[in-house]
């Protein structure tokens, strides 16, 4: 019953839009989910954390558009993964904050495992060949 | 899974809080990235170019957080319904011809359905219906009337006793029923005390009967029908123990059944019918027991089957003088619906032939609306409207048109059953199972996203295929030849559907003019026939019955306006007749060589009442007494089969079936149409003879009493002496009664209802046919036309004169005509062997009504063309070319 536009509107559209470092890295698919994930493991946080825990905590390295993790969340949210409840920041503002779910952590878990075990894998073919 | 649905459903109805919420989050996004940009310095314009930036397009964001709730497509479907109804509301005429066209054609044939499904469909009124069966006897030779017999009493109770089945039987039992007012006279039927248990019938009021009951000497209770019980006690529980007296035997009322109980069809009164007394219920040589039977439990059809042919083997051996060559066969019982099954489908079949002309015409309608739109739908797509999406539209459009227009039809359906079944000649039968029921409701639902689909199609394909560009630049003003083609389509299946309806109807009503022409055979003014139960007291020895019927006569022929008076067995055209086989010599072969003749049993007095035209000899005379010689009249068909003439007086006959014989033939007569105008030229035995009722043999004339009927001539309307007929013959304890009094003009009118019906109704379908397809060729053409306008003005400013342009248009409707009329003439060809087949009367494909039909709706189409056609050639070429 969905359509998953993401294919149409990938988070390279951003490029050129501003001058970014030349050795920044393009996001493959899917893994923006996994961060997100990892992200709200420890503590709840609204969006725009969220966003700049990703920026800080990647060095700026990760090309990521920072919106596209509002439809990130959205996904997540409706899978189950993370779940939303709208709380007062220390500014006394309203904000929406996420955490994970039993389901989610269970799915980081094994989205954690998977891609160490990808990432060795490769890394492995890349040093013998 | 749940909770994607849970979240989606959510998002999805509370969609503008959940827009609400994106919002808010969005611009609390933007608000703490701004800041940052602030706090390192920026002034606030620039930092929020930076924000929003880094953000990424916010409106692009948000369309992505929609697809990701994963509720597009019920907000689309949401746009599209409002879309609808604002597009159906801006033009409301244009919504009330399209929903008023379906709502007659999805409604006509949901009503069609619910009497095709009420009547042919539902199964038997009872629990597993599938498991009941029919039970005959089957013999390994034949007499003249075939091998299919109905048990003997005595077989019944042999077979009774089986493993595989629970038997039941039932007789029929009519008589008169002397009621706390007055006598009547009933239909009834002795059941076995299992029957209405076997069937699993409701006994609504009191109880079945008991073993006990159902045996010789059971006490004398019985059962009567809701219907009698609503006419003669007016639904008093009291009924119950109270005593009634049928066949002037009393009797004590012991329960109601329920109303759908009918076997064999509809019953007043049942009695036990193993308390019969009668020889002939013990006689194995007396078929008249009909047999039901009910699978028991994990038992298949075949293993009951195989236990029947054991049993029939078995009494075969030991009952060799009538049993020899006789088995038992079961086949799965059926409501008995006479022969309303063709009418029925026939009907339906019309029905849906007026649907698809209303499909058709609506369709061709919105395909006009759709090219009017192109315009609109090519700058949607330049918008970013995907293909699909703008198909799904205009379908979304079409759904809403015909489920509207189904809901007003099944409203319209309800309203017109009751009058439909009402309508229907005689009695419909199983009209109590005719509902709007929920099968009927999803059959509406069917047809109207059939119809949907069938109109909605075209029109929203185009909207697809359209080059885009093309369109944007062209605008609206010229029609390409795709276009031309579908819209001609449309005319052409509507042309070729309403030339089946228009011929059908064609067929039909020249088939009654024929049959109405034809001579009956009698003179059918002023003779009224009623059947007449002698008073139960004088059934007792032939000479009472007699003189009994010598009584009637008399008094009958005393009474102001009677001009003559008979007694007789079977009436011509009524239901009922006895057909005998006969010799021309005293060697008589084997029954199945036997020619059939029909017998008809009657008093001097009936060639008068009749008045039928003698051939040669004289009628029957009161010198044709028990004790003289055997007489017969025969009638010109039997003179021909048997003596190759009609000059037959002197001859002789032999009838096995009524004695040594032989018969002195005195007179022949002018054949009369027993089998009613209709069907007696394909009847299977039309030769007839009439015989004194005086020489009947005295164990026949008790079974005879039961089944005469008095026929006077009058020199009144006969329906005013119905009144003093009936207290003339009332007889000395007011029990001698009259019933089934009809004139024999009616029953003449009667044996060519079922055609008149037809003709009626179809002739009704036809003109609805004839009037939409007239109104689907003018607005096909009216719009081609005006959309042809200027390219009308071009040929008119390089030369044509107005004429040629009409030409044009002609040439363009005569086409479509032509195309329809073939393919509908040969669509028709296949339907007039239908009505051959199905309808009795119809014998030919009755060129000169097909050739009639034909030319009317050419006639119609052309002045449907003629409107556009005049408009077109006074098209002015100087406002035309401007118009480009």
């Amino acid at each position: 019953m969905h359509f998953d536009r993401r294919a149409r509107y990938a988070p390279v559209e951003a490029k050129g839009v501003y001058d970014m470092p030349a050795e920044r890295l393009e996001l493959p698919q899917g893994t923006l989910d996994l961060l997100i994930l990892k992200t709200v493991a420890l503590e709840p946080h609204h969006g725009w954390a969220i966003s700049e825990r990703l920026h800080q905590i990647s060095s700026a390295t990760l090309l990521i558009r920072q919106g596209s993790i509002y439809p990130a969340l959205h996904r997540l949210e409706r899978r189950g993964l993370i779940k939303a409840r709208w709380r007062t920041t220390e500014n006394n503002r309203r904000a929406k904050y996420y955490e994970l779910t039993r389901k989610g952590r269970a799915e980081l878990d094994e989205q954690t495992d998977a891609w160490r075990k990808l990432a060795a894998a490769i890394g492995q073919v890349l040093e013998t060949v | 899974m749940v909770t994607d649905l849970w979240h989606r459903l959510r998002a999805f109805v509370l969609r503008r809080s959940v827009e609400d919420e994106m919002a808010e989050e969005i611009r609390f996004d933007l608000e703490h990235r701004t800041d940052k940009y602030t706090r390192a310095g920026l002034s606030g314009g620039e930092a929020r170019r930076r924000a929003l930036l880094e953000f990424g397009g916010v409106d692009q964001i948000k369309e992505e957080v929609r697809d990701a709730r994963g509720t597009r497509l019920l907000d689309e479907l949401v746009q599209d319904l409002r879309y609808t109804w604002r597009t159906l509301m801006h033009r409301p005429g244009f919504t009330a011809v399209v929903l008023a066209t379906l709502a007659l054609g999805i409604g006509a044939s949901t009503a069609m359905f619910a009497v095709v499904n009420g009547v042919l469909l539902q199964p038997l009124p009872y629990p597993e219906p599938d498991r009941l069966l029919s039970l005959y006897e089957q013999t390994d030779w034949s007499t003249q009337y075939g091998n299919r017999w109905s048990f003997s009493y005595p077989n019944y109770l042999d077979c009774r006793d089986s493993r595989t089945l629970t038997l039941a039987a039932f007789r029929y039992v009519g008589g008169t029923l002397a009621g706390p007012d007055q006598a009547e006279y009933v239909d009834g039927r002795e059941v076995s005390a299992n029957l209405m248990p076997m069937l699993g019938a409701r006994i609504v009021l009191g109880r079945g009967f008991s073993e006990a009951e159902d045996a010789p000497g059971g006490s004398p209770v019985a059962i009567i029908s809701y219907e009698l019980w609503q006419r003669q006690f007016g639904g008093q529980p009291a009924v119950l123990g109270q005593r009634i007296v049928f066949e002037g035997r009393p009797r004590t009322i012991i329960g109601v059944t329920d109303t759908r109980l009918q076997p064999g069809g509809p019953n007043d009164i049942f009695l036990p019918i193993g308390q019969n007394p009668e020889p002939r219920m013990r006689d194995r040589d007396v078929h008249g027991v009909q047999v039901w039977a009910r699978l028991r439990p994990g038992v298949t059809a075949a293993a009951a089957q195989n236990e029947l042919a054991v049993v029939g083997r078995r009494l075969a051996a030991q009952y060799p003088a009538s049993n020899r060559g006789r088995t038992f066969m079961a086949e799965p019982l059926r409501p008995n619906v006479g022969d309303v099954r063709s009418t029925l489908w026939l009907l339906f079949g019309a029905v849906n032939l007026v649907l698809l002309i209303a499909c058709a015409n609506v369709a061709s309608v919105l395909l006009a609306r759709a090219v009017s739109r192109e315009r609109e739908l090519a700058m949607r797509a330049a918008l970013g409207a995907g293909r699909a999406r703008l198909v799904r539209q205009c379908l979304t459009e079409s759904a809403v048109l015909s489920v509207a227009g189904g809901a007003l039809g099944v409203v319209l359906a309800s309203a017109s059953l009751a009058p439909f079944i009402a309508f229907w000649l005689g009695t419909l039968p199983r009209a109590k199972s005719v509902a709007i029921d929920p099968q009927v409701l999803v059959y509406a639902l069917a047809a109207s996203l059939a119809s949907a689909v069938l109109f909605g199609l075209a029109p929203a394909l185009r909207s697809a295929t359209r080059n885009l560009e093309a369109a944007l630049r062209s605008g609206h003003r010229t029609l390409g030849g795709s276009s031309r083609r579908f819209h001609g389509a449309f005319v052409v299946a509507q042309i070729a559907l309403a030339i089946v309806l228009l011929v059908s109807a064609g067929i039909l009503g020249r088939t009654l003019l024929k049959l109405s022409a034809l001579e009956t055979g009698v003179d059918t003014r002023n003779v009224l026939v009623a059947r007449v139960a002698l008073s139960p007291t004088v059934m007792t020895t032939p000479e009472h019955m007699r003189a009994s019927w010598r009584d009637v006569i008399t008094r009958a022929s005393h009474l102001p306006g009677v001009q003559a008076v008979a007694v007789v067995d079977t009436v011509p055209m009524r239901s009922g007749n006895n057909q005998l086989g006969y010799a021309t010599s005293a060697a008589t072969p084997p029954p199945d060589r036997q020619p059939l003749a029909l017998a008809t049993s009657v008093t001097p007095g009936y060639l008068a009442v009749m008045g039928m035209k003698l051939r040669d000899g004289r009628f029957i005379g009161d010198e044709d007494r028990f004790n003289t010689t055997p007489v017969v009249v025969i009638d010109e068909v039997l003179a021909r089969q048997a003596f190759s003439t009609t000059r037959a007086a002197g001859r002789l006959l032999w009838f096995p079936q009524m004695g040594p014989g032989p018969f002195e033939v005195v007179g022949v007569v002018d054949h009369v149409r027993h089998w009613g105008l209709a069907g007696d030229d394909q009847a299977a035995v039309r030769a007839q003879f009439y015989y004194p009722f005086a020489q009947l043999p005295d164990p026949l004339v008790r079974r005879w009493s039961q089944l005469m009927s008095i026929a006077v001539r009058t020199a009144v309307p006969p329906l005013t002496i119905v009144e003093p007929l009936r207290s003339a013959l009332r007889g000395a304890a007011s029990d001698q009664v009259l019933y089934e009094v009809r004139t024999v003009d009616q029953l003449a009118s009667d044996t060519v209802a079922p055609q008149r019906f037809l003709v009626v109704v179809f002739g009704v379908f036809a003109g609805l046919a004839l009037v939409l397809a007239c109104i689907g060729i003018y607005g096909v053409l009216a719009y081609v036309t005006n959309e042809r306008v200027p390219e009308f003005g071009v040929r008119m400013a390089l030369g044509a004169t107005s004429g040629d342009v009409m030409r044009l248009v002609l040439r363009q409707s005569l086409g479509m005509l032509a195309i329809g009329t073939v393919l509908g003439l040969s669509a028709a060809f296949g339907t007039g062997r239908l009505l051959q087949t199905s309808v009795t009367g119809v014998q030919s494909m009755e060129w000169p009504a097909v050739a009639t039909m034909v030319a009317l709706l050419v006639a119609a189409a052309l002045l449907a063309t003629l409107v556009p056609a005049l408009r077109a050639g006074r098209v002015d070429p100087l406002s035309a070319l401007r118009e480009i």
